[in-house]
């Protein structure tokens, strides 16, 4: 038997709420985060709705402890962390291996996108500081130093489900006992370089999102982070919170279908499903809800809800995409919807897929459409990304 | 580490226009740009896969080790969900970010955006070899092989993985680099050890000593 | 009509890196995607710009484009019409 890994505390930023608490409150009232843009600069501005963190990068920067030059990613990934230590309140980190394993997809785009038309004009006018945090290895560093963490830190780049890659990585290390402590996640914010390429594959929906609905029409982009702090047994025992969900399984595999479409029949969501399902000794009956990858795209919704279909057709447990609230935030979706899965089994409570309308005719279930209260034991999280990178998480109660 | 067996079945290293496998020069082409360094390998390789066209640098370097790999590997039949591979660089996607973003001041290109993710190149290579087990992309500063062999060997020892290609694959501007190799459970003829000795050594493989040898 | 396939032939080889392939390997009723020229959605988005690029013309969504799109004569005749309701128009 492998050795259990505990989740100590979360920390989250997005488009509903700057740390979990807010974020939980919205989640009760149903109240989503997207709107018209407003923080970014782009020709889009007043035609397509984004999910974005409602406060300015000054306004990040103070809350970070950061100067405001930094990029918004790697402002919103220090926030969400330094929440999730604070929250875990493990007595005298310092004594613990600690690593810190991030995600991201667009590194500091935000600050070169800025830079490059005055380089393109002249190489010698960019302002160079802004471009040296451009690799998406950059923002992890800066937050790793804000925590203080410099045992072990890594950087994971599988797109939209790079979060919850890095999440079973940090369990792996605890397990083989490389680590004590890992605070594990990601971190995506907008920018215009995302927001016009999702443009071009003409996946973004002009109206709030519908995941799962037979009308739906493309996905919100959104932004945010979210991390979990994931400890070993030994660490657990001298917390005086004592933590009450583990991470009991996950599964990574590749759809090897195209670059960016997810297969038909959704054959990597299947095979992350039923791996991380393996991993954990459960059965899909155990499962009290899933929180969707559900990006409200044509192509992801009927290949996740297909293949959900292949694994779940003798019971169907309740679903939702939080996507509904947050829009979808790429590299930071697993981080985000791990710490709401988290959340789910704390609070007892399953949210609503909002919006919902019609029934998907491809599909013989619907998702949640209200707040469910009731108790929660094990909730499997699904993360699928470009490059055919599909992950499932599985989060169990501590018995 | 109490890592299982694990051997390395074949190696490709590809950098100053040379292909490196198993210590032999495979081919050479000195004096190319990248770009046609890469359309000369994929020629010389004789294999019919119109999509290497479209993609952006970073696949198509992944996508030709691989090819090698494939070639001068054992070549048994896996279940795909028992393939996996686990890549890293230190440049992300910057080189496909920068086409990409030229793109953008007449009319964004689809074809471009797709590739602005490290891992598409992970997604190449699997659609091509049917590879469907664990697929991981890291950027890291420079070439990690303690990190790569932690993870290859957790593969091994944790999923039912029974083939695994790992390495670094690297493209910017005039700059690329890759070092990549075959794992797998069982010992072929002339397999190495998979171990941080034997990939520090592979990445130190000097290109200009195996000219002078082949 | 003619003329305009042979050019169209010429972009699409362009415009999709079909490196491989010459205009005189294209017919003008062979199907573009799956069987024919074996093109994918990305392909498609890509023919969308390039009719925005090369003849200012905006398809509605990327649905439209699975008729348009069907062979290069469909497309010459798209292309056509569009024109001549834009001449008519102006």
């Amino acid at each position: 038997m492998s050795a259990p890994v505990y989740i100590a505390g979360t920390g989250v930023i997005t488009a509903i709420g700057n740390d979990t608490a807010a974020n939980l409150d919205a989640l009760r009232s149903g109240s989503a985060g997207m709107g018209p843009i407003r923080w970014l600069e782009t020709r889009h501005q007043g035609q397509l709705p984004v999910a974005e963190v409602k406060s300015s990068n000054e306004m990040l920067a103070e809350k970070a402890g950061l100067p405001a030059h930094f990029s918004r990613t790697s402002l919103l990934s220090t926030i969400a962390a330094k929440e999730a230590l604070q929250n875990a309140g493990i007595p005298d980190l310092g004594k613990w291996r600690t690593g810190f394993l991030s995600a991201n997809t667009v590194g500091g785009m935000d600050k070169t996108e800025n830079f490059y038309p005055a380089f393109l004009q002249n190489p010698a006018a960019g302002r160079l500081r802004e471009v040296v945090h451009h690799e998406c290895g950059a923002a992890t560093e800066i937050t790793a130093d804000e925590l203080g963490i410099q045992h072990y830190v890594t950087t994971i780049s599988t797109a939209c489900s790079s979060s919850a890659n890095s999440i079973f990585f940090a369990a792996r290390m605890i397990r083989q006992g490389l680590l004590d402590v890992a605070v594990a996640g990601g971190v995506d914010a907008l920018t215009r370089f995302t927001l016009n390429g999702f443009n071009t594959l003409m996946i973004l929906d002009s109206q709030f999102c519908q995941p799962f609905d037979e009308n739906r029409r493309g996905l919100n982009l959104g932004e945010g982070a979210g991390y979990v702090v994931l400890v070993s047994e030994k660490v657990a025992a001298t917390l005086a919170n004592k933590p009450e969900v583990q991470l009991s399984g996950w599964c990574n595999a590749n759809d090897a279908y195209h670059q960016t479409a997810s297969s038909p029949d959704g054959t990597g969501s299947y095979l992350a499903m039923q791996g991380a399902l393996k991993k954990s000794g459960l059965k899909p009956g155990d499962i009290d809800y899933i929180n969707l990858h559900g990006t409200g795209t044509q192509n992801n919704d009927v290949a996740e809800g297909t293949a959900i279909s292949k694994l779940f057709a003798e019971a169907y447990p309740p679903m939702s995409s939080t996507k509904s609230f947050t829009g979808h935030t790429l590299g930071a979706s697993g981080g985000i919807e791990a710490v709401f899965s988290v959340l789910s089994i704390q609070q007892g409570l399953i949210y609503p897929n909002l919006r919902w309308e019609t029934q998907m005719k491809e599909l013989p279930f619907a998702p949640v459409t209200t707040l469910q209260e009731k108790k929660v034991e094990h909730v499997l999280s699904n993360s699928f990304g470009f490059g055919g990178n599909c992950s499932s998480l599985i989060f169990s109660r501590i018995n | 580490m109490s890592a299982p067996e694990i051997y390395i079945t074949a190696d490709c290293v590809v950098r100053d226009n040379k292909v490196i496998s198993n210590g032999s020069l495979l081919y050479a082409q000195e004096g190319a740009a990248v770009t046609e360094f890469l359309e000369g390998f994929y020629r010389h390789l004789a294999i019919d896969y119109p999509k290497f066209f479209k993609m952006d640098r970073l696949s198509k370097l992944g996508l030709l080790a691989a090819e090698v790999l494939t070639k001068n590997g054992r070549q048994r039949a896996y279940a795909p969900e028992n393939t996996g591979i686990v890549l890293t660089n230190a440049q992300a996607s910057l080189d496909a970010d920068i086409r990409y973003y030229a793109s953008v001041s007449n009319l964004p290109s689809p074809a471009l955006f797709v590739y602005t993710l490290p891992n598409i190149v992970i997604g190449e290579i699997s659609i091509r070899h049917g590879f469907k087990g664990e697929n991981a992309f890291f950027v890291s500063e420079q070439f990690d092989p303690a990190m790569l062999g932690f993870y290859a060997g957790e593969l091994f020892r944790t999923t039912p993985t029974q083939a695994c290609m790992a390495g670094w694959v690297d493209v910017i501007g005039e700059k690329y680099e890759a070092v990549m190799v075959l794992l797998e459970k069982e010992a072929a003829p002339g397999a190495k050890p998979f171990t941080t000795e034997q990939l520090t050594k592979l990445y130190a493989t000097d290109h200009g000593a195996i000219n002078a040898n082949a | 009509m003619e003329q305009l396939m042979q050019t169209l032939k010429e972009q699409i080889i362009r415009q999709l890196n079909l490196n491989d392939k010459k205009p005189e390997d294209i017919g003008n009723d062979d199907p573009l995607f799956v069987e024919g020229l074996g093109l994918d959605s990305i392909d498609a988005l890509e023919l969308i710009v390039l009719l925005q690029q090369e003849y200012k013309i905006k398809l509605a969504n990327a649905e439209e484009g699975q008729t348009v799109f069907r062979s290069i004569r469909t497309m010459a005749q798209y292309i056509t019409d569009r024109q001549a309701q834009d001449a008519a128009a102006s």
